[in-house]
């Protein structure tokens, strides 16, 4: 039963998702059907989200030990390929998470997507696919979710980044958004090379796919390092972690809505939860965890600091989504899973609200960049208490969740640091903890800075007349604040902490004894560490806006602030190491393979035909020169028989 | 009953292009065709019953039809007409039927502006199928080569009658090249059949009784006349010129199942007869599969135009087929099986789709298309299904073999083959690359000129034919034992042999 209902979770979107892609698309201009279409296709994104979410929460409701599901998909000369599911307490409560936020998402659209926030033309006339996107890319996540099968993970995992790639494309107004969209699928895909190569290696290894049969493998140490490099990659391709982070902030072109999507249950998390997913591998490289460990402290400190100087709202979130999944990464490198999942839980919840409160600025008053906002508290008082309450649990203000599950990951690298507790060397520890330290204050800095900028001083806009979204945009707002502020305090519940721990804690050297027994939350001294670290971050956004409150804190920054506002030129090293190179060979074996490949056989074309151009002119010749040769033909033949017939003779 | 079905499977096409060249009237003669192909389709899909086991006693013979018919046909050469069917070659004879009933269909709607009727092209088309069809049966190698090069002249006409404007030196490159590769063929079927004085497949497969210098020479020669026409990389630079000019329904056929006689005759006859010459050469041949899907998809990242670009991406597939040949594992061989089927299937829907593309925008010039999905969404949509499909979506048809070719290079391990595995997975990547290209010069952006005057509808015969395909990448995709369901047990037994 159980594990029916962990089929049934990608199923119900799914089938949502391919119903609603039947529905007529209904071009610009085709009046005719487009109210129904668009009703069926509300009709059917909501009915696949909340039928997600309902067998979510009976899950999580149910599941208590690891339950198992597997039948053979194929059989490929010895390697086994199985279909079923794996479900534990992990997987339910990130399903509750994703289909949760997903639902949010469908029903905000409805109202996000009826007018454009840059002008009155209707722009809903593709809406049916859109909502299909959203469904099948709901599906693909909980497939990731609850895949049994690395290679069935691995299908989850690329339709996600073709729904990625499908989102972020629809706004067709956006000239920016095609090349943004072609960046996410690409970038990811670059890292899904390494992915496909590390599950080749672990499958190859252990004579099947099957995520049990791979981690009950004594695999060789060699091979066990290789593949968790390599996964590392398409890890850090889909989490947006240093250096494949560059597609993320372009991402922010898709829909808002749709960024909420990517940015906190889906896509983003799949990384990060595929390596809680194989982590007694990892537990037992770690030469991988100590790249993890490296990449984690780079993309933490990396995110922090670019989104201290952004104007545009979005890319300001975006960027802290990449130092949060920082965050989650570090925590994986020093040995805790569980404090990477309450992260990557309460971040779900928090980001969401934020980019949907986001969503609902950008709604009022047509742009996304912070330089024209200002004072926007009166008008829009529950979007800006949300947002309140989502930015003080994104930087961890107790008693918001975001306090808690950073304290969790923190206290984890702590130990990691001071007592070796983790699978890396205790440097990891360190350099994990004082970038989370340091990403705390710079967190609350332009978390602050955010806030004051689009809600605080005087309005930059005078002739718009912001007011709150209308219902259906308030509601699914509303209804993430309460997990955003409260999904903390799960952490003291040892029922919660105990779905979080590592399904199989394996009889590798370091079982489960990392984690708290009672709760995901302990409290030791040094929490009065990041505590301080917040209110520095704070009071300083705070001094420098009240000095001027017209003018961006950022100014502070000085020479840092266009370096920091490119987020130190990586897409420029990009471009320049990765891109320019790629298409130069290409034009260059084009041209390879058309003058040298190809010129070798028209030129042995061309050759044989003046050849035989050459022996007909030697044909037509005048009769003089020709009745030589024909009696030095004959004479020749003559020798020839005679010297021939004379030796065989 | 089962000579019944393999000589229906032949003899159907066969009778029907004759029927189809004496009806009067065009239209006619074009629905007897696509009549006949139906038919066709029947028996091809049927050749599935029959004895899939091997009960006998003593050792597995390598080749285990699960229909066999085998009569003499030239006594005096020792020259058998032997067909037969079984795991590796079911799946291409149902796609080969296939293709040819959605091609006949898709005439029956629009038939291809050219010096000939449509009458003309339908009986091409199914005379085109006979030597395909034939290809994929013959069980003597003799009868093999003949049905190779039945497919030969007719494909000609076809490209040379009703092809694009640089249609006949196309269509006379095509010829020549792959004629080229016939008489390689010629000579390496005679060097096995004099060698070992038999030209049956189910005896000759193992290399029973040729010597090692036979059968390096042997596979040399096989596996160069089949690298020419499946294409691998260097020797491909017939493809692209040929698909560019052929009319849409010869593109489709090309790609579709032309090429596949080429892997499927490298696996069937060259590793077979000569499984020691494979193992000699399978390092040589793995370097030129990966060098094909890399050069294949760099190549198609600079091309500017629509089906030269998708012609291209062929090199690239087939790369990925003949590296999962060239690995002689299990894992291998059916990697290459699959993705066959694939390409046959993908590859065959995006040249419909581009020819689509190319009769209503008047230009297949990458430059002057944009903004597809603000005019035709649905042909948009379709597009980007097919280029999805074809870069290796995983759930859909092209991931596996692409993804088991990797696996299985992988498998064998050591510093040559690891590296291989990993320069083909970049070469997926690569193919991402460029089908994201094409996507987002063709279907996103502001509608150019020649497609602003494209109106939004699709026509019904257009996705009568595209729907099957559509249908079988997702089914591919997410049921592959479609395909492999029976195909463990021949490559396995060929496996045997080979080792």
């Amino acid at each position: 039963m159980t594990g029916l209902l962990g089929a049934a979770l990608p199923a119900v979107p799914l089938l949502a998702g391919l119903l609603g892609l039947l529905l007529p698309p209904s071009p610009r201009g085709a009046a005719t059907g487009e109210g129904t279409a668009r009703r069926l296709a509300i009709g059917l994104g909501v009915a696949g989200a909340a039928g997600a979410l309902l067998v979510a929460v009976l899950l999580a409701l149910r599941v208590g030990a690891p339950v198992e599901t597997s039948a053979t998909w194929i059989d490929l000369g010895g390697l086994r390929v199985t279909l079923g599911v794996r479900l534990d307490g992990a997987a339910a409560l990130v399903a509750v998470a994703v289909s949760a936020v997903a639902l949010a998402v469908q029903v905000y659209s409805i109202g996000y997507l009826r007018r454009g926030p840059h002008d009155d033309v209707e722009v809903d006339h593709r809406y049916p696919p859109y909502a299909a996107q959203i469904s099948l890319f709901t599906a693909a996540m909980l497939t990731v979710v609850v895949a049994g099968d690395l290679i069935l993970l691995l299908v989850g995992w690329e339709v996600m980044g073709l729904c990625s790639y499908l989102l972020i494309a629809h706004d067709r107004r956006l000239p920016e958004a095609p090349a943004a969209a072609v960046k996410a699928f690409l970038v990811t895909r670059v890292g899904d090379v390494g992915f496909l190569l590390g599950i080749a290696l672990l499958g190859v290894s252990a004579g099947s796919f099957r995520i049990a049969d791979v981690l009950a493998h004594d695999h060789s140490t060699g091979t066990l390092t290789a593949a968790c490099l390599l996964l590392l990659a398409g890890v850090a391709g889909k989490s947006a972690q240093f250096p494949l982070h560059t597609w993320l902030p372009d991402a922010m072109a898709g829909p808002t809505p749709i960024s909420a999507l990517i940015h906190a249950a889906t896509m983003v998390a799949a990384g990060v939860y595929a390596v809680t997913r194989l982590f007694p591998l990892f537990a037992a490289a770690p030469v991988a965890l100590t790249v993890l460990g490296v990449l984690a402290a780079i993309t933490l400190l990396l995110g922090a600091f670019a989104a201290t100087a952004q104007d545009d709202l979005k890319r300001v979130l975006a960027w802290s989504t990449v130092s949060q999944i920082g965050y989650m990464t570090g925590a994986l490198a020093v040995g805790s899973p569980s404090a990477a999942l309450f992260h990557l839980l309460t971040h779900a919840a928090f980001k969401a609200l934020l980019f949907l409160a986001a969503g609902a600025v950008i709604h009022a008053v047509g742009t996304t960049l912070m330089s024209r906002m200002g004072g926007l508290r009166t008008a829009m008082p529950v979007t800006f208490w949300c947002t309140l309450i989502g930015l003080g649990a994104l930087a961890g203000v107790p008693p918001l969740s975001g306090f808690f599950s950073k304290e969790g990951v923190l206290a984890a690298a702590e130990a990691a640091a001071l007592d070796g507790a983790g699978p890396t060397p205790s440097w990891v520890g360190w350099l994990v903890w004082l970038a989370g330290l340091l990403g705390v204050a710079v967190t609350a800095w332009y978390a602050t800075r955010l806030l004051l900028r689009t809600f605080f001083g005087a309005t930059r806009i005078p002739l718009a007349e912001p007011h709150d979204p209308p219902a259906v945009l308030r509601w699914p707002v509303l209804l993430l604040a309460v997990p955003a502020a409260l999904l903390g305090l799960a952490g003291f519940a040892g029922t919660f902490a105990e779905r979080l721990r590592p399904a199989a804690p394996a009889t590798r050297e370091q079982p489960s004894d990392l984690l708290p027994p009672e709760g995901l939350v302990h409290f030791t001294p040094a929490v009065l560490l990041p505590l301080a670290l917040l209110a520095v971050g704070v009071g300083l956004a705070w001094a420098g806006w009240r000095r001027d409150p017209a003018a961006d804190p950022a100014r502070f920054l000085g020479p840092l602030r266009p370096v920091f506002a490119r987020a130190f030129r990586l897409d420029d090293v990009q471009h320049t190491l990765v891109v320019r190179p790629v298409t130069a060979l290409a034009t260059a074996t084009r041209a390879g393979d058309e003058r040298i490949v190809d010129g070798a056989v028209e030129g042995s074309g061309r050759g044989a035909y003046r050849l035989g151009g050459g022996l007909a002119a030697l044909h037509r010749a005048a009769l003089p020169r020709a009745a030589t040769a024909v009696l030095a033909g004959a004479l020749l033949i003559g020798l020839a028989a005679v010297l021939i017939g004379g030796w065989s003779t | 009953m089962s000579a019944f079905l393999l000589i229906s499977v032949l003899a159907l096409p066969a009778l029907g292009a004759l029927v189809v060249a004496a009806t009067p009237g065009d239209r006619a003669a074009r629905a007897v065709g696509t009549a006949v192909a139906a038919l066709t389709l029947v028996p091809a899909v049927l050749l599935v019953t029959g004895d899939h086991g091997w009960f006998g006693y003593g050792p597995r013979p390598a080749v285990q039809p699960w229909h066999q018919l085998d009569l003499p046909w030239v006594p005096g050469l020792e020259l058998r007409f032997h067909l037969g069917v079984d795991g590796i070659s079911w799946p291409l004879v149902v796609l080969t039927a296939l293709l040819t009933l959605l091609c006949c269909g898709y005439t029956l709607w629009r038939v291809p502006e050219g010096a000939g009727s449509g009458k003309a092209l339908v009986a091409l088309l199914l005379v085109v199928e006979v030597g395909i069809l034939g290809t994929f049966l013959a069980l003597d190698l003799v009868l093999f080569f003949l049905f190779f090069e039945v497919v030969l002249l007719p494909m000609y006409a076809i490209i040379a009658g009703w092809g694009g404007a640089d249609r006949r030196r196309a269509a006379r490159k095509f010829a020549l090249y792959t004629l080229f590769g016939s008489v390689l063929l010629l000579v390496g079927v005679y060097v096995v059949v004099a060698a070992a004085g038999t030209a049956d497949l189910v005896t000759l497969t193992g290399g029973s009784g040729l010597s090692r210098g036979t059968q390096l020479a042997a596979f040399t020669l096989l596996a160069l006349a089949f690298a020419v026409k499946s294409p691998l990389w260097p020797l491909h630079s017939w493809l692209p010129d040929a698909h560019t000019q052929a009319p849409t329904v010869g593109s489709v056929i090309l790609a579709g199942v032309l090429l596949k006689m080429g892997t499927y005759g490298l696996i069937r006859v060259a590793v077979g007869v000569a499984p020691e010459g494979a193992r000699w050469a399978a390092p040589v041949l793995g370097v030129l599969a990966v060098a094909a899907i890399i050069v294949g998809s760099l190549v198609c990242l600079a091309q500017d135009e629509l089906k030269r670009l998708i012609a291209y991406s062929s090199v690239g597939h087939m790369g990925f087929v003949l590296l999962g040949v060239a690995t002689l594992t299990a894992t291998g061989i059916q990697a290459a099986l699959i993705g066959n089927v694939a390409h046959g299937v993908i590859t065959g829907l995006l040249f419909f789709l581009a020819g689509a593309v190319k009769d209503r925008a008047h230009t297949g010039a990458l430059a002057e298309l944009s903004g597809l999905r603000e005019t035709a969404p649905r042909l948009a949509g379709l597009l980007g299904f097919a280029a999805v499909a074809s870069l290796g979506l995983p759930g859909l048809a092209g991931f596996w073999g692409e993804a088991f070719a990797v696996v299985a290079a992988v498998q064998r391990g050591g510093p040559l083959w690891t590296t291989l595995a990993v320069l083909a997975a970049v070469g997926g990547a690569l193919t991402a690359a460029y089908f994201l290209r094409l996507l987002r010069r063709v279907t996103h952006g502001r509608p150019s000129p020649a497609v602003g005057r494209i109106g939004p509808g699709v026509a019904v015969a257009e996705l009568t034919a595209w729907a099957p395909l559509v249908l079988l990448a997702l089914a591919v995709g997410l049921v592959p034992t479609l395909v492999l369901g029976y195909a463990s047990g021949p490559v396995n037994a060929l496996l045997e042999v080979v080792r």
